[in-house]
């Protein structure tokens, strides 16, 4: 079998595609693609549509590449049909465009409610309908029941809906029902200028807020040939390292309180509080929303700032060590957390898992270091993996991210150049220009694809979440395991609704 | 364990003073609508809280009330699992239209007298998704809003502010006076 490199020699490479290349492929080479898939030996980065067009991204050991499929008559071979993790994608494609994947079972609308006033937004629009209920899988069997969850739930978190099928206490199938918080964020994109388009992508997943941004950024700078300035490229990736930071405690302090052990979810708090008021006190808001923009960063570390962040790692190397011993040394929280929701290592390879799902279960992949971007390669860090793929995996994981990040950003901060934040605004090219970037957020990797117009406006933008490939398998883990561990399973995975829904 | 309980028994709270109520907030519930329908509802508050589609940017801030610098339970205000035990309804986003539903039913579901706070810009009118075909362009655009907390996301300080300036109004005299002026009649 050939290299993924060759698909590309196949087709019809573009050359206005920064800075991996894409190529128009023919269904010969499509399938081919979906062998490699199904084969294991690429992955799936990414898939999407757009009115007469599908394009899938793949990434094996060499950079990512990304074939395009021209729909003739609306169609396209399904992948999703032989390789699992691309049926969500697919029947949100089908949704958004109205391009059917030829061979695809499952066809039951995933982002679309029947609630639009619209059918396929992004494609050839027609008037929105109702729709039949949502036809959930079919359980049979003796003593199940279902236990419907959502899309409100009790706690403050973002809407979705649960459907568990139950032997007693155990869950025999989850199912979970997604979409509620489609916003229409692709559609919004198109037509806008490229400051009004990274303002929405900051806004696709707040707690990425600052991986979104720097992603969309850095997919127009590769369309555009932006050259960023050092100072800026630090301090994006300064930003990225206080969001993982803050989302990182406040999720080892949100699982162990699923666990009902409140003494480390108050601790957590505190030190997730200290990273945004340090992030407040550095850039001016404590998320640093619209602080990563094209071009640099929109915000200078203030005069204060580095004094601020020295005080916040003062204080965490003092005191999370011993809530790090608190974790390990408590036997009925470790109770709860060793052994509880596993994540085969074959999934999490298979779904091309990010973040802490994947390196919980044996894939060790990141962005950061694959395909890399700066200024990563100027850092020395380790990317922890483990194999038990369970929920005190995950903890642990965040645990040595913790590390990691708190020695980056040390080193951010001491290496940090001097110079301007911000390049010349981005021109208009006088011509289209694609562009798509990789980037390391705290749940894993973002995705971002844009196509620049001749006029500098954005024409099309897919940005796609890690929880693409982490929702699903939240289903597979929670098999087996009973309901009442359920929100720990889930805190423990963290998915986005909201990068999800889009 | 047991030492880092005692050192924390030893030290002093981490708490912070409480902010004032906000006088923004304070004139928008003067302006609430049927206020005399709604008597005081005593010094506590239990809100439910409702992601009507938001970026989650809210959802954090929101969360971060509950830490011990913001300690919103001092001041009797706490979160319930049920709209039937809230008297607050907090919400966040633009209200998708794929959540539309879900939010009408849970107002339904709680019982009278409620208030409506809708929580950053996304809420008041829909932000930076206004305008789509997905998005209905705000809270109000479904449910009668008494309160808007501004902000993208509100800091956490903002949402005390505006919360006590509810605290206020829910318990104080306005409320209770409008009430008795109805009581001959009824």
């Amino acid at each position: 079998m050939r290299a993924l490199r060759d698909f590309i020699a196949d087709g019809q490479a573009l050359s206005r595609h920064r800075p991996w290349p894409r190529a128009v492929v023919g269904r010969d080479v499509w399938e081919r693609a979906i062998v490699l898939l199904q084969e294991e030996r690429a992955t799936l980065l990414a898939l999407w549509g757009e009115r007469d067009a599908v394009h899938l991204a793949l990434a094996d050991d060499t950079p990512p590449l990304i074939l395009s499929f021209a729909c003739e008559g609306g169609r396209y071979p399904s992948v999703g049909q032989r390789h699992a993790p691309a049926i969500r994608l697919e029947r949100a494609l089908h949704d958004l465009t109205g391009i059917v994947p030829e061979g695809l079972a499952d066809m039951r609308p995933w982002l679309d409610h029947g609630r639009w006033p619209v059918r396929h937004p992004l494609g050839e629009r027609q008037r929105g309908r109702a729709l039949p209920p949502y036809a959930f899988l079919a359980n049979e069997g003796e003593s199940l029941h279902q236990i419907p969850v959502g899309p409100v739930h009790a706690g403050i978190i973002e809407p979705g809906h649960f459907r568990f099928t139950a032997s007693g206490e155990t869950v025999v199938r989850l199912e979970q029902r997604l979409g509620y918080t489609h916003k229409g964020v692709e559609a919004l994109m198109a037509g806008r200028s490229l400051g009004g388009a990274a303002r929405l992508a900051g806004r696709v997943s707040g707690d990425s807020t600052v991986s979104y941004a720097y992603a969309f950024a850095r997919a127009v700078e590769a369309a555009l040939d932006i050259e960023v300035p050092p100072r800026a490229v630090w301090l994006r990736a300064l930003m990225a390292e206080l969001e993982r930071l803050a989302n990182h405690f406040g999720d080892i302090g949100a699982i162990c309180n699923d666990a009902a052990f409140a003494l480390l979810h108050a601790q957590c708090g505190l030190l997730r509080e200290h990273v945004l008021r340090a992030a407040d006190a550095c850039f001016g808001h404590r998320l640093m929303m619209d602080r990563v923009v094209p071009g640099g960063v929109a915000a200078d570390l203030a005069p204060e700032g580095g004094q601020a962040i020295g005080g916040l790692l003062t204080h965490v190397r003092r005191h999370f060590p011993e809530l790090i011993e608190l974790y390990d040394n408590t036997a009925s929280l470790q109770d709860r957390t060793a052994g509880t929701g596993v994540l085969c290592a074959e999934l999490a390879r298979r779904f091309g898992a990010g973040g802490y799902v994947g390196r919980a279960s044996g894939r060790g992949v990141d962005a950061r270091r694959r395909p890399g971007y700066p200024p990563y390669d100027r850092l020395a860090f380790d990317v922890p993996v483990r194999n038990e793929g369970d929920v005190d995996a995950r903890v642990w994981i965040r645990i040595r991210e913790v590390e990691q990040s708190v020695a980056l950003v040390e080193q951010l901060l001491h290496g940090l150049p001097a110079g301007p934040i911000r390049g010349a605004a981005p021109a208009a090219a006088g011509e289209v220009r694609e562009g798509a970037a990789l980037v390391e957020g705290f749940r894993g990797d973002v995705f971002a694809w844009v196509r620049v117009a001749a006029d500098g406006r954005v024409e099309r933008c897919h940005l796609r979440d890690p929880s693409w490939f982490q929702w699903p398998l939240l289903e597979a883990a929670i098999e087996g395991n009973i309901v009442a561990d359920f929100p720990l399973c889930n805190k423990s995975f963290n998915c986005s609704y909201s990068g999800h829904d889009l | 364990m047991r030492r880092l309980l005692f050192k924390n028994l030893l030290r002093k709270p981490l708490t912070e003073p409480a902010p004032q109520a906000d006088a923004g907030a304070r004139a928008q519930l003067a302006g609430a609508a049927d206020l005399a329908q709604r008597p005081p509802l005593g010094r506590t508050i239990a809100i439910r809280e409702i992601d009507a589609g938001s970026c989650n940017g809210c959802e954090l801030e929101i969360h971060a009330l509950g830490n011990v610098l913001y300690d919103l339970e001092r001041f009797g205000i706490r979160f319930v699992a049920s709209p039937r035990h809230a008297d607050v309804l907090l919400v966040t986003g633009p209200v998708s239209a794929n959540m539309r539903e879900g939010l009408a039913r849970t107002y339904d579901a709680t019982p009278h007298p409620k208030w409506v706070v809708a929580v950053g810009e996304c809420a008041r009118n829909g932000g930076a998704f206004a305008g789509g075909y997905a998005c209905l362009g705000g809270v109000a655009a479904v449910l009668p809003v008494d309160l808007h907390i501004d902000g993208c996301p509100p800091s956490p300080t903002a949402l005390l502010e505006g919360l006590l300036a509810l605290l206020e109004r829910v318990e104080n005299g306005a409320a209770t006076a409008a009430a008795q002026e109805l009581a001959p009649n009824g």
